[in-house]
């Protein structure tokens, strides 16, 4: 029997404001533990909450960007748990009245664009972090508590199961993540818990309405990890009913090292969490003129950028998909592109030599010491005949590495293209004497003879003779 | 007469013409703690160097010529469950016992800018769940008044302090008649203003949504004087109200001509005693010979204030009382297995009977399948209350009630009788439903000790509230009155 994979994704984006939800304490990842607190976020007997307003508009500005509805009113309700990271004995969150709903995001498949839809977004506080003795919890004596990140804010944006296998579940995810990225409400790293992702899946005979019972997954710490995680989980269910057997509800945990899901808690075990309007928070009445506000601060997203690059510099789709994937790289690309006006030329450069590098060295853009200028002032070289296309290659390695200018690059290390005639005719002339069999082959109609005869010259200079001339010289003397 | 039983204003005067130092009144208050402490029992905590200290320091402002701030040099005694930086802040209950809080409540904050002397924490039911002050880890407070009674609750300890001169006034919280009932069986004045009028910043919740802070003192002119000190907008509390300062000692005229006031008749059935029946009846009396017009008033709703509350507070109290577990603060029980045996004998071993009563009345009426049929219908309720009050308000400037049922009442009459000791309430509570204003004044006497007459108004009111108290006391003496002890 064929089976039909159904997935939905609710992912935990903290968001980049400078202070925590519910009080004044910074958010700065790493710091000594303990260390961002205060009787607030340590929950002491008394204190109260107070909303940070910037997290109400980081919110909104991710549903306005996700195409969702903002909430007239919201509110903020407990979700009640004992558990040591959290001190209040409650996580302030948004029940029944999310901040934003019914959004959606396009990813595109080789069989065409597939929007999947978002349920809803709703704030809420981050949790401290437990620190196990023997890295474990079920194997330590202790764990030690680290409320640094309690109250950090967080969104979390839950999709409706309209996917239908990892692969379209990690591209939903690369695309919220670039949008998040672009409308810079979060840094969205997975490694540094920044962006967190869970999935829901089940399957269900092909053609069947009703779905199937869904595992929850838990512990997918990269991109990588969720297609494989789910992959795997697909793959455990489908087996399941095959045998005969049953899908039982229940959180699995990714395990990373065997490559397995693992049970975490059934359904009877789940908590039950108490949800109430929380009362020390007023519920939040949102003026539309304040969304209007803040749907007009929105910068260009990656669909619309991508759409202008096309139009704008002519460029493929293949290019301008790749180039506005963040916003940083496409910003890099234009202000290259303003400083040297040849789109694709530049296009090419930076999806080739430079993405290139940066995937061998596993290098972000925002760590690497080459700028759009470095690029222009290169492609000028190029442009003007002063250093080859072979030569530029050399200079760009060395740009990305040493952040020097390419003109400094050229000029200490003797690149300079040679485009002297009389600095040729002698090399040429010697590569000619040495060659006779290839000068035959091209009398003879081998036209590839001819580049023989140039790469010869070329070895021989080095690659700095300008092939053009070079070209030239052989065919004045054949 | 002695320091101790003066009232702010008249203490301020002294303290401005230099008959008295601060210095000489703390120790004059504190001499009367020594006296009467062992019977009255008010405090958890007595801060005697610290209020000395600020005693000195308010001297020293007096011996420069500085001006004087009203409540500068005045002995002052602070709930229990107001944060107090490094001062125990027990909330009465062993889970606390040894709680310093790091910061200050935004109350005792203020205070301490006007210059307070600040002689204690006082005693109060355990977590302000109770009408006796019986439910403390600390040992019960007794009635000044009658030493076998209770002084009410949950502020008892603040009331019983002002009433007896362990302190010249005393703050309290009132959540459904905390501040209220106690001031009446204490023969003090005492006033749950508005929520949100005053700030709840550092005060250790019980019931966020009904919780208030509010003054006890021995006449109403000190207690307009405290709310012009306390009352304000706080950007520390989002429930708190962003409206203009007030002078409440502006309302303070002897005048009711015009007033109209309503009488509730739901307020005086049945359980009511009717020695309190007699006394606000004569008090309605007294004003309507003043030149109010008095007429009875049907407030349908009044009878589900009760079972209400009793499910609001506790639900929300189950939600702010979880985060006392042992782990990072306060009581821990010792000798655990795990994590969830250590949570069970802290909470087990740390909290008294009536609050893990109202910790498993909250967990069980907001659990999953019950939160509609209680939570969600006390709340519909809730509003459907608070809609009748205002409407009696665009006909009434304010309603008159007794403060509690009874008069205070035995110590022990009621601890294993939680229904007949929430029914004690029963006339505050409404008040906390619909967040508005009320006052409790003495207005009458009985062997048992005092009873109060209760003054509700529309929100933010508290003005006219002053108005009519004021007039009440000028044309009577129970302000006048001190317990024998």
């Amino acid at each position: 029997m064929s089976y039909e994979i159904v997935i939905g994704l609710e992912v935990h984006v903290e968001l980049g404001t400078k202070s925590k939800i519910f009080c004044g304490c910074s958010t700065e990842f790493g710091g000594d533990p303990n260390t961002h607190v205060c009787p607030i976020c340590l929950g002491m007997p008394g204190v109260l909450p107070v909303l940070n307003k910037t997290v109400l508009e980081y919110g909104m500005k991710a549903g306005l960007a996700l195409n969702c509805q903002i909430a007239e009113f919201s509110k903020f309700d407990r979700k009640n748990y004992f558990y040591p990271d959290l001190p209040k004995a409650y996580q302030i969150s948004q029940y029944d009245l999310p901040l934003c709903a019914d959004g959606h995001i396009d990813i595109h498949l080789e069989e065409g664009t597939k929007r999947i839809g978002i349920t809803r977004i709703h704030m809420e506080e981050d949790a401290g972090k437990l620190l196990h003795g023997e890295g474990s919890v079920d194997f330590s004596d202790y764990s030690l508590v680290d409320l640094n990140r309690t109250g950090v804010p967080l969104i979390e944006i839950v999709s409706e199961p309209d996917i239908r296998s990892p692969l379209e579940a990690r591209l939903y995810l690369e695309k919220l993540k670039s949008i998040l990225q672009y409308i810079g409400i979060s840094d969205c790293k997975m490694q540094e818990g920044s962006l967190r992702c869970d999935g829901n899946i089940s399957v269900r005979p092909r053609g069947q309405k009703e779905f199937g019972t869904k595992t929850e997954l838990k512990n997918m710490n990269s991109f990588k990890a969720l297609e494989k995680a789910l992959e795997y989980e697909a793959k455990r269910q489908v087996e399941l009913l095959e045998d005969g057997g049953q899908v039982i509800q229940e959180t699995r945990r990714w395990d990373e090292a065997k490559g397995v899901t693992v049970a975490m808690r059934s359904k009877e075990e789940a908590h039950d969490y108490r949800y109430f309007p929380d009362p020390d928070l007023v519920p939040l009445e949102i003026e539309r003129a304040w969304v209007e506000e803040v749907k007009k601060s929105l910068p260009e997203l990656p669909e619309e950028k991508k759409n202008r690059f096309v139009e704008q510099y002519g460029l493929p789709e293949y290019d301008a998909d790749i180039l506005t994937s963040s916003r940083s790289l496409a910003d890099f690309y234009e202000e290259t592109v303003k400083g040297f006006n040849n789109p694709k030329l530049v296009s090419n450069w930076i999806m080739g030599e430079m993405m290139r590098i940066m995937n061998e060295e596993g290098k972000e853009l925002t760590e690497i010491s080459l700028t759009p200028i470095h690029i222009i002032e290169m492609l000028t070289l190029l442009d003007k005949g002063v250093i080859s296309g072979k030569i530029a290659k050399t200079v760009f390695e060395e740009m990305f590495h040493t952040g020097k200018k390419a003109e400094v690059i050229v000029a200490e290390k003797g690149l300079t293209q040679i485009s002297d005639e009389s600095a040729l005719i002698s090399i040429v002339e010697e590569v000619m004497a040495k060659n006779t069999k290839s000068i035959e082959d091209y009398k003879n109609g081998k036209d590839k003879a001819l580049g023989a005869l140039v790469g010869q010259v070329m070895k021989a200079t080095k690659g700095r003779a300008n092939p053009e001339m070079v070209n030239k010289l052989i065919k004045e003397r054949i | 007469m002695s320091l101790y039983n003066l009232t702010i204003h008249e203490l301020h005067d002294k303290l401005v013409k230099k008959e008295i130092s601060s210095v000489e009144l703390t120790k004059d208050v504190l001499a009367r703690v020594k006296q009467v402490e062992e019977k009255v029992h008010s405090y958890v905590t007595l801060t005697e160097d610290l209020a000395l200290e600020q005693a000195a320091a308010v001297d020293k402002k007096i011996a420069a010529g500085e001006e004087l701030g009203v409540l500068e040099g005045i002995p002052v005694a602070i709930k229990d469950n107001m944060c107090t930086k490094n001062i125990t802040t027990t909330c009465s209950s062993k889970i606390l016992a040894n709680f310093k809080p790091p910061y200050n409540s935004t109350i005792v904050e203020k205070l301490h800018d006007k210059g307070m002397v600040m002689i204690g924490k006082t005693n109060m039911d355990e977590f302000a769940m109770g009408s006796s002050c019986e439910t403390s880890y600390f040992g019960t407070t007794r009635n000044p008044w009658n030493l076998n009674n209770v002084p009410g609750g949950s502020s008892g300890g603040s009331a019983a302090s002002v009433a007896c001169g362990e302190a010249i006034y005393s703050l309290g919280s009132d959540t459904g008649g905390s501040i209220r009932q106690p001031a009446a069986f204490c023969g003090v004045v005492g006033l749950k203003p508005t929520y949100g009028r005053v700030s709840r910043y550092g005060l250790v919740a019980f019931a966020s949504s009904l919780d208030q802070i509010g003054p006890f003192t021995k006449d109403v002119r000190d207690n307009a004087l405290v709310m012009n000190a306390i009352a304000g907008y706080d950007k520390r509390d989002s429930t708190s109200l962003n409206v203009a300062q007030e002078d409440y000692t502006k309302s303070l005229v002897n005048d009711v001509k015009g007033l109209k006031i309503g009488i509730p008749k739901e307020y005086f059935v049945e359980g009511i005693q009717l020695e309190v029946r007699e006394s606000i009846n004569k008090g309605i009396k007294l004003l309507e010979s003043l030149g109010a017009h008095c007429e009875e008033v049907s407030l349908p709703h009044t009878e589900y204030a009760l079972p209400v509350y009793y499910i609001i507070a506790p639900c929300e109290a189950s939600s702010n009382l979880a985060r006392y577990d042992g782990v990072r603060y306060g009581f821990s029980a010792e000798e655990a297995a795990d994590l969830i045996d250590s949570y069970k004998k802290s909470r087990s071993q740390g909290f008294g009977a009536e609050v893990k009563r109202r910790i498993m009345i909250g967990t069980y009426a907001l659990s999953s399948g019950y939160y509609d049929a209680y939570y969600l219908k006390a709340q519909k309720v809730r509003t459907l209350i608070k809609n009748e009050f205002e409407q009696a308000f665009q006909k009434y400037d304010v309603l008159i009630t007794p403060t509690a049922p009874t008069a205070p009442f035995g110590l022990g009459a009621k601890t294993g009788d939680p229904l007949s000791m929430y029914m004690s309430d029963i006339c505050t509570i409404p008040v906390n439903i619909a967040g508005i204003p009320a006052i409790s004044l003495p207005c009458g006497h009985t062997a048992e000790g005092p009873i109060g007459m209760q003054i509700i108004g529309k929100s933010l009111s508290e003005s006219t509230l002053f108005k009519v108290a004021y007039t009440f006391e000028q044309n009577t003496d129970f302000h006048k009155q001190r317990p024998s002890l």
